[in-house]
């Protein structure tokens, strides 16, 4: 009697480990087929209208033939700036933390208030920029697209070249202290050249986190029909551009939407599996 | 472990090691130096650092600022009309709220236990071999931007939604009490349920990430004993590594949280931009990104722009609460796990 009981609890606790089994194996077979169905889905509809006149024709008016260069030349000038901006103000805030400020108690308030900052909504950055350069401007411009992607770079390099310098061995540091390296020399020379691989992997993780933004750029950066470089004035920027003419209800500008699309999520995978690549050779050496 | 490249850095410190008395001066200029730019450098890392705060403290000012015009004229309703009328300009805020909650507490009924299932699958169950690809594609899921899910969410989910999924739900719950009013009205295809379903998507791969870090960082020990003692993997990881690390796994899922309060462009394509509370998850609604995003530069008004700006000081100041407590709770892991 009691061997049928147990016999039976066996068998009861064997069978809720293989339902439970399966379903995790369910579960991870549904997070990788999203993957898979997004991207497969956005290679379908995208790698169709790739064309060279993707890249050597403006964004057309309706009906009409064109391509993407203005919003592509865009985003690639709004980044650049963005990353100009935000990057030193990031490497140098995170050598603060790692650095000079590793124990203090501000350490740790910027290190929680980064950290707010890494996960804030994209919208009330732009809502930001906008009350603080739009709205005394008077006008959208490039610029103020450019400080809003800026200030979501800022978070993440700042992140990354602390994590980073704070792997670096204490014994180095110690090195350059014992032949009268000055801290400031110490840090530049040694502690940044042995980080080296890291900050430039959280450098390209911030490119590759703003390269697809589009929520803070909606009203700083705005969109431009025309070719324009002007700063100064609307910058037209691949996410905006995919924005509108997604919701736009005429065919070829859905198409160039897709296609659009396509670009910017391998332009975001490349990056991403660069700086996973240089990390672990970071790691290694 | 030298650093590859440049001259060796004994060359720099010591250059000049071998001077005569006479330059010793020279010698003490040049130190004097080297610590003014010692100084320097500290300071601007510190001001930097600062720069930090000063643009949390810029956010919440500039949105206070903003939203002053908005609150002065609606005072405390404004979170609990549902009014939105840029005509007469009447603008509250209760649809918005309202609609960014249940998106987001319906895709975080989704996407915590398939997250924690896949984590569970990742640490315990996965042959060695696949960790690790699994683990970097599940990573790349959630890199993709969000205005990727949006296109993706109008154009091919929102139609299978329309086609299949809602007619289905209609069917299936038309006639039971409650739960047919939570799926009444035609199938538009975009909605409420729509976009939920998208933001757990979205989500899924960040709740997975973070509980595989925290299930991995469980003693081995810990987990051997329990298989010692004859339990099999589901109950040691119910029983053993799920409470170990539930502090970490609930902060991961705030984590996930405050990112699906707080995604705009995915959310914008499907939900319909419609300011009502329906109790039906197939209507279109709306949620204050989103809101934002549709309506911010066709705002005609000091007031309709401050009331847009409003919205979004009532979004960062939940994403900020639930951020904080996302972060509390894994600072709180990381300390036990050292």
């Amino acid at each position: 009697m009691a061997h049928s009981i147990n016999s039976s609890l066996y068998a009861a606790r064997r069978r809720n480990n293989s339902i439970a089994k399966i379903l995790a194996l369910a579960a991870t077979l549904f997070g990788l087929g999203w993957l898979v169905l997004i991207l497969g889905v956005l290679l379908w509809n995208g790698f169709g209208g790739l064309s060279v006149a993707v890249f050597t024709e403006m964004t057309p008016p309706p009906g009409q033939a064109g391509g993407l260069l203005n919003p592509i030349m865009g985003s690639l000038v709004l980044t650049a700036l963005a990353v100009v901006i935000g990057t030193p103000i990031g490497i140098l805030a995170g050598t603060y933390l790692a650095e000079y400020g590793r124990h203090e108690k501000i350490s740790s308030i910027i290190r929680f208030i980064n950290d707010i900052l890494l996960s804030a909504p994209s919208i009330v950055i732009g809502l930001f920029i906008y009350e603080v350069m739009v709205a005394p401007m008077g006008h959208f411009s490039g610029y103020a697209g450019s400080v809003a992607l800026a200030v979501i770079v800022i978070p993440v390099v700042v992140r990354t070249t602390e994590d980073m310098l704070t792997l670096v061995p204490n014994a180095l540091r110690e090195a350059a202290a014992s032949i009268g390296l000055p801290r400031a020399y110490m840090v530049i020379r040694i502690a940044y050249r042995a980080a080296r691989a890291g900050i430039l992997t959280g450098i390209l993780l911030a490119v590759a986190r703003i390269s697809g933004e589009t929520a803070p750029l909606l009203f700083t950066a705005l969109n431009n029909q025309f070719w324009s470089l002007d700063l100064n004035a609307p910058v037209a920027s691949l996410p905006v551009v995919i924005f509108q003419f997604a919701l736009s209800p005429y065919a070829d500008w859905q198409k160039l939407a897709w296609t659009g699309a396509l670009i910017i999520t391998i332009t975001v995978l490349a990056l991403s599996i660069t700086a996973r690549a240089l990390a672990a050779t970071g790691k290694q050496s | 472990m030298q650093p590859a490249g440049g001259p060796p850095v004994t060359d720099f410190a010591l250059r000049g090691a071998g001077m005569s008395i006479a330059e010793a001066p020279g010698r003490a200029r040049v130190l004097a130096k080297l610590r003014q730019g010692d100084n320097i450098f500290r300071l601007v890392t510190r001001g930097a650092a600062l720069a930090v705060l000063v643009i949390l403290g810029g956010v919440i000012v500039s949105l206070i600022v903003g939203s002053i015009p908005a609150l002065k004229a609606f005072g405390l309703e404004f979170p609990f009309s549902q009014s939105w009328n840029p005509v007469t300009e009447k603008f509250g805020a209760l649809a918005p709220i309202y609609g960014t909650l249940v998106t987001s507490f319906i895709a975080m009924l989704i996407a915590v236990p398939i997250g924690l299932m896949v984590a569970f699958f990742l640490t315990e169950l996965c042959p060695m071999m696949l960790r690790r690809p699994i683990a970097i594609a599940i990573e790349l899921l959630a890199g993709i931007p969000s205005i990727i899910y949006g296109i993706w969410g109008l154009f091919v989910f929102a139609p299978f939604m329309q086609d299949h999924v809602q007619p289905l739900l209609i069917g299936l719950f038309g006639n039971i009490p409650v739960l047919s009013s939570l799926f009444a009205g035609p199938p538009y295809g975009i909605g409420v349920l729509t976009s939920a379903l998208i933001l757990a998507i979205m989500v899924l791969p960040f709740i997975t990430s973070i509980s595989r870090d925290v299930f991995e960082a469980v003693p081995p020990v810990l987990k051997e004993a329990a298989y010692g003692i004859g339990c099999t993997t589901w109950e040691v990881f119910r029983k053993v590594v799920l409470p170990y690390t539930r502090v970490g796994v609930i902060g991961g899922v705030m984590l996930g949280l405050g990112r699906a309060l707080g995604e705009t462009m995915a959310v914008t394509f499907v939900i319909g931009n419609a300011h009502k509370v329906s109790a039906s998850l197939l209507a279109p609604g709306t949620t204050i990104s989103a809101t934002i995003a549709n309506e911010f530069t066709e705002a005609v008004g000091d007031l309709y722009t401050s009331s847009l700006i409003a919205l979004g000081l009532i979004l960062f100041v939940i994403t900020f609460i639930v951020l904080t407590i996302a972060r509390l709770l894994l600072a709180r892991i990381e300390k036990r796990i050292g």
